[in-house]
């Protein structure tokens, strides 16, 4: 779908998939269904994933496996939800967090 | 709910599953949960062929060897429960544990468990090391291998150990140019054929290099290095700026040790093995009788040590429970001659010295 | 020096390649694997046993040169793909190198390629002369190329 999805690998094989629709901040995207979020993200040319709590930096993932916290967003309403281990599903709504996120009380 | 097993083992990478395995085999009744979509822990990564024994793996490539691994689970699924997207979150008295799924929180007795939560990936401190586009080696593996997507187009590696070296090649095969590999140290810490592997394919390495800081404000733009001196401080009017739009660190992994700690299980610090461990003896036994221990969780080595480790831990946790037996004895004596011959040589003498001082310590408690 | 950049020195690299009066009978490996690393998949490869590790699997492996055919099966086995197999006696002047590769594309018998060095320089066109990448290689193809004989130990990758 982009250039940094991985067409030919010389050892891998990648299984098709079905393709779903996302959106993040409010724009449509496309990724593969059940692809980990940040994943899908990430091939749509999105690394930025939240905002830091304190200096407003920009975050992305970094281990991929569900262990350092640093990819949480906001989907579909929940907060600090780890994105490199959530899978894509048809029509999830993708919000960029800023700091620890805010609950409606 | 709640669950009951003889033999409770806490992750499925190499470790676990040949655990598991083992343990099921002999006759335990067996639980085996991960937090993970799927078994087979960094395996299921790992596109190269294995160094080793043709014994056992070497030569073959690591998704192999996973594939391997969960067929072997599969054949003991009389007595062995696999549960994946997993987790156990914490021990309690009188053995018991709680596991914690999308489902259900469950509680699970056991009469032995087998903690083999693998590690976690080291980040490094340099100016801009929080911005999006640096990524832990598993991260990239992750996302490439698992679920193919290049981490760029363009990529500083940092770190020369195993994992630098082979997760450089791997990029290179998923079509990512590897502009370069920094390692503080003067000499190549991984193996040297890996090296060589990167290099012919003109994969600059920078020994005696450090990276001062990321380029880039929403993302990595590129990075300046320097050249280093022997006490690792950067040499002065010796800085190189490098383009690439990610930076990989492969800068070594820290044992997962949290339940051992809650399991009061002692901990040692040793250096040669990540950091702090739980003290343990040849049998892979914590200093709490019913906790076990195998695979990086017990100090960081690689995939086929933590398969001969987790064997030895299943042949022993199903002895706790259904006493001794020959059967056991053999597999344990085989993984510990194997053990002592992939451990033997100049490349293993780190691990083998972090490993003795382990064995000493547990003597003297 | 190959410890601080990977790439084997011809002072290190002697010890590894057989003498004149061998290279001049034809294909034998050179097997580039100069470390105490515990890996032995390359002495169970061997057909005519010509690979030993004297000390246990984590000596550097020993090639009897005499012994070796030059068949090359050793060199998809090897997980450190540090094998490789010269034919001195491919024609005036010319070489063969056969290699393991792990890239895409996989390059097709009778096609130009570039050639690497050991630090990855193209040095030139050279001829695929020979592919073999059977189900058993797993992926591994070994590709033999027609070298300068002078470039034989020079030329270590292609680019397809």
């Amino acid at each position: 779908m982009t250039s940094l999805r991985i067409e030919h690998h010389p050892v891998l094989n990648f299984p098709e998939r079905k393709i779903v629709n996302f959106y993040f901040e409010g724009k449509q995207y496309q990724g593969y269904e059940g692809e980990p979020v940040a994943a899908a993200l990430h091939a749509a040319g999105i690394r930025t994933l939240r905002r830091s709590p304190q200096k407003d930096r920009a975050r992305g993932f970094f281990c991929a496996i569900g262990r350092c916290s640093s990819c949480i967003m906001e989907i579909d309403g929940q907060i600090n939800t780890m994105t490199c281990i959530t899978p894509l599903a048809e029509g999830m709504h993708v919000k960029m967090q800023k700091g620890h996120g805010h609950i409606e009380p | 709910m709640s669950r009951n097993t003889e033999v409770f083992v806490i992750g499925g990478g190499p470790a676990g599953l040949s655990a598991a395995h083992v343990a099921a085999k002999l006759g335990a009744t067996t639980l085996l949960v991960d937090d993970s979509a799927r078994v087979g822990g960094q395996l299921i990564k790992q596109t190269h062929r294995f160094f080793g024994s043709s014994n056992r793996d070497a030569g073959i490539r690591g998704i192999t060897i996973a594939d391997k691994l969960q067929q072997d689970v599969k054949e003991v699924s009389d007595r062995l429960t696999v549960l994946e997207n997993t987790a156990a979150v914490g021990f309690y008295h009188n053995k018991e544990a709680g596991i914690l799924s999308q489902k259900a929180y469950e509680r699970v007795t056991y009469q032995t468990a087998i903690v083999c939560t693998g590690a976690t990936e080291n980040s490094l401190t340099f100016e801009n090391n929080d911005l999006p586009g640096i990524y832990g080696a598993g991260g990239v593996q992750t996302l490439m291998n698992v679920h193919g997507i290049k981490p760029g187009q363009k990529i500083l590696m940092i770190g020369s150990g195993n994992i630098g070296l082979i997760v450089s090649y791997q990029l290179i095969q998923a079509g990512v140019e590897v502009v370069g590999l920094v390692e503080g140290m003067p000499t190549i810490g991984g193996y040297l054929v890996h090296a060589s592997k990167i290099r012919r394919l003109g994969v600059p390495i920078y020994t005696s290099h450090t990276i001062l800081k990321a380029l880039g404000t929403e993302g990595v733009e590129g990075a300046i290095l320097s050249r280093v001196d022997e006490k690792f401080q950067p040499v002065p009017n010796t800085e190189l700026e490098i383009k690439c739009d990610c930076i990989c660190l492969a800068v070594g992994l820290t044992p997962l040790i949290d339940l051992f700690q809650q399991a009061q299980c002692r901990m040692v610090h040793v250096g040669e093995l990540g950091g702090l461990v739980p003290l343990h003896d040849s049998s892979m036994r914590t200093t709490n009788p019913e906790i076990f221990v195998a695979g990086d969780a017990s100090g960081i080595e690689e995939a086929t040590t933590a398969i001969l480790a987790g064997r030895i831990a299943g042949a022993r946790a199903y002895e706790a429970t259904h006493g001794k037996s020959a059967q056991a004895e053999a597999i344990v004596a085989e993984a510990r001659e194997e053990l002592r011959t992939l451990r033997s040589g100049s490349t293993g003498e780190r691990i083998r010295w972090g490993r003795e001082r382990v064995l000493k310590e547990v003597g003297e408690c | 020096m190959l410890k601080n950049d990977g790439i084997i020195s011809p002072e290190e690299l002697a010890p590894v390649i057989p003498p004149p009066a061998r290279l001049a009978k034809g294909p034998v490996a050179i097997i580039e694997c100069l470390q105490d690393i515990p890996c032995d998949p390359c002495v169970s490869a061997c057909p005519v046993k010509a690979i030993k590790m004297k000390e246990g699997i984590t000596d550097k492996p020993a090639l009897e040169f005499d012994t070796c055919t030059g068949c090359g099966l050793c060199i998809p086995k090897c997980p450190g793909l540090a094998i490789f197999v010269i034919n001195m006696k491919h024609t005036p002047g010319m070489a063969t190198v056969s290699m393991s590769h792990e890239l895409l594309p996989v390059p097709e018998k009778g096609q130009e390629v570039t050639a690497l060095d050991r630090t990855g320089k193209d040095v030139g066109k050279v001829k695929v002369v020979r592919v073999v990448n059977p189900p058993g290689y797993d992926r591994t193809a070994v590709v033999t190329i027609e070298v300068p004989a002078d470039q034989v130990n020079n030329i270590r990758a292609i680019r397809a």
